[in-house]
């Protein structure tokens, strides 16, 4: 067993980047993760010799990002919902030069510059894509302090393997709140980097070019047929999700991060009125785990999805479940939180006619 | 792409090392510019390519390419490059070097690319003395999208956004990069060149070898503008071309070192 510690989400989330040999993180301040770039530039350097720079923008440490995944580093970024709406052209041409890295959206409300408080409504730019063209981010979406710790160790270990830019998608809770949790040990920094890597060019052999530009059209469709297989690959293969409870369930709640966590405790409360809910919780919210869902449906009357957004992942429940069950929403926006009772509230009085 | 490079036939008796007198350097790729008839970019990646072969540094460099005329530049430069987002090159090139410091890097842009989309990357490099070096070619134009005008485009010159010349009032004066650089405290070298005759041509690369020495020494930020031509969007000869930079490109934009580093 590692280290236990009580810590907040941005400082834990920091602290497992040092343990797991990051090389780099490049970020701009930005509420509610500022704590993050604090925490890498006291700790990081002398431990392990990290490098954490502030760059001038968002715009800037996207590509900062890019340059040091595309020399084979293992490198980190983070942000909160307007820095990542600015990191989208960037992370387009990463998913495009299929370079690996972590990138961590601990979302607050918007659209605009919004409010600092919690939300969940990037949902749809980070699992639909974001930026231009055909790609996706694999997205992990942990609810609690735990998660932010582990999904940078998972995170960077799916990058890696898939060629790919991680996200963690958090939020503003997710990043403030202070829990007790397990730290993996230090990992040793990588010293060996990939064939593909730029680090100069090797003797004999033929320059390496990182790029996602392939200006004939006969080679860019073979450049996004073999995106596409990869993304099957992993819808295939790296679907997480948690269920509770769900075998003699009448009725589903459902969420991602925290609007899970809600649901969880919302869950507590209508089990002890004798309603027999269960629960799922999507950790990967891409690759979706439409399967689970699809499997549920015809077993239940109906499932309630609880969002810190006006229902975005509403949309993907919908899909799963091809109309076979009803799909209702309760989601406050804005940077409000729902309470549990509300939740039950509004599910008695879609589900079970309530007042 | 569609060029295919012709063998041609050898006379033993003439290829022999004693009668070489010129020859593309093994940094640069068989295959064969795309750039226009005229054009300054395949003489900077020419002597650049040579620099690194002299300085026997081509495992040790790594280049970014931009978004422009000189997109391309990976097809050309043998070393081991990275293909940037319009205008990042120097974010991009920040996270390449602070991850090998000991690497050489250097960036490749055009002045669209570092002077209006990319100014802000560009200027805080330089700022940190990012211990890369910049090349710049300005020839006062966006060359790939056909004409239009650039940050660097000079009063009154016709473009197709300033069909009517530019308008200073309107559109602003062109931007002396370099100047602007030079203030920085934490830039090493400034120098602007061109490469529109022999002689400007040597003083180019000895400029560019220069800052590849100071990079070694770990000095900090260089750049090397290039005053260049663009005959095909100027709308001009090659030689027409070179009488503008004469006449009214060096006027605006003088040659010469802008920052030296100091001698300890």
């Amino acid at each position: 067993m590692g280290e236990l510690k009580l810590m907040k989400g941005n400082e834990a989330l920091a602290e497992a980047m040092i343990r797991v040999g990051c090389d780099g993180y490049f970020g701009y301040p930005i509420t509610p993760q500022s704590e993050v770039i604090e925490y890498l530039s006291r700790e990081a350097t002398p431990r392990t010799g990290m490098v954490i720079l502030q760059a001038e923008s968002e715009v800037a440490s996207i590509n900062m990002i890019y340059g040091a995944a595309g020399a084979g580093r293992r490198v980190a970024t983070t942000s909160s919902s307007p820095g990542i709406s600015l990191m989208q052209e960037g992370l387009s041409y990463i998913a495009g030069a299929e370079l690996p890295c972590l990138v961590v959206n601990v979302v607050r409300g918007g659209p605009g510059l919004g409010t600092i408080q919690p939300s969940q409504s990037d949902y749809f730019q980070a699992t639909k894509g974001g930026g231009h063209g055909d790609y996706h981010l694999i997205v992990l979406a942990p609810y609690n302090v735990q998660e932010m710790v582990d999904f940078v160790k998972l995170g960077f270990e799916l990058a890696e393997k898939y060629r790919n830019p991680v996200m963690i998608l958090a939020d503003g809770a997710m990043g403030q709140m202070m829990e007790k949790v397990v730290l993996f040990d230090q990992q040793p920094r990588k010293t060996e980097f990939p064939e593909w890597a730029t680090t100069g060019k090797p003797k004999d052999k033929p320059h390496r070019v990182v790029t996602s530009l392939f200006i004939e059209p006969e080679v860019m469709e073979q450049v996004n047929l073999r995106l596409q297989a990869k993304y099957r690959e992993i819808e295939q293969k790296e679907v997480m999700f948690q269920t509770i409870d769900t075998e003699d369930a009448d009725y589903i709640f459902t969420g991602f991060g925290l609007g899970a966590r809600i649901a969880m405790k919302a869950m507590e409360i209508a089990r002890s009125k004798g309603i027999k809910v269960g629960l799922i919780r999507p950790i990967t919210v891409y690759p979706f785990p439409y399967s689970i869902y699809k499997e549920i449906a015809p077993k239940i009357k109906g499932i309630l999805d609880i969002e810190l957004n006006a229902g975005q992942m509403i949309e993907d429940v919908r899909l799963a479940v091809e109309g076979k069950v009803p799909v209702e929403f309760f989601g406050r926006m804005g940077g409000m939180i729902p309470d549990p009772e509300s939740v039950v509230e509004h599910f008695e009085k879609v589900f079970l006619g309530g007042k | 792409m569609g060029i295919q490079v012709q063998e041609i036939p050898i006379n033993p008796e003439i290829v022999q090392d004693e009668n070489l007198l010129y020859c593309k350097p093994d940094t640069l790729t068989p295959k064969p510019f795309h750039y226009c008839p005229g054009c300054g970019h395949s003489t900077v990646h020419k002597i650049l390519m040579e620099v690194v072969a002299e300085m026997g540094i081509q495992e040790e460099i790594i280049g970014v390419a931009p978004v422009g005329c000189s997109v391309f530049a990976y097809d050309y430069m043998d070393v081991d490059m990275q293909e940037a987002a319009h205008g990042r090159a120097c974010a991009v090139a920040t996270g390449i070097k602070r991850m090998m410091p000991d690497k050489f890097v250097f960036t490749y842009q055009g002045d669209g690319d570092l002077a209006a989309i990319g100014t802000a990357e560009t200027i805080h490099a330089a700022n940190r003395g990012e211990n890369i070096l910049v090349v710049f070619i300005n020839n006062a134009v966006y060359g790939m999208t056909s004409g239009q005008m650039a940050p660097t485009t000079l009063p009154g010159m016709v473009s197709t956004t300033s069909p009517f010349g530019r308008d200073v009032h309107t559109m602003g004066y062109p931007i002396k990069v370099s100047e602007l650089l030079a203030t920085l405290p934490a830039v090493a070298y400034v120098t602007r060149q061109s490469v529109h005759t022999p002689g400007n041509v040597r003083k180019t690369k000895k400029a560019l070898q220069k800052a590849l020495e100071y990079q070694k020494q770990g000095l900090g930020f260089c750049l090397v503008e290039i005053v260049s031509n663009c005959p095909s969007n100027w709308k001009m000869t090659p030689l027409e071309s070179n009488k503008f930079i004469d006449d009214k490109m060096i006027p605006y934009y003088p040659l010469g070192d802008v920052k030296v580093p100091e001698v300890k």
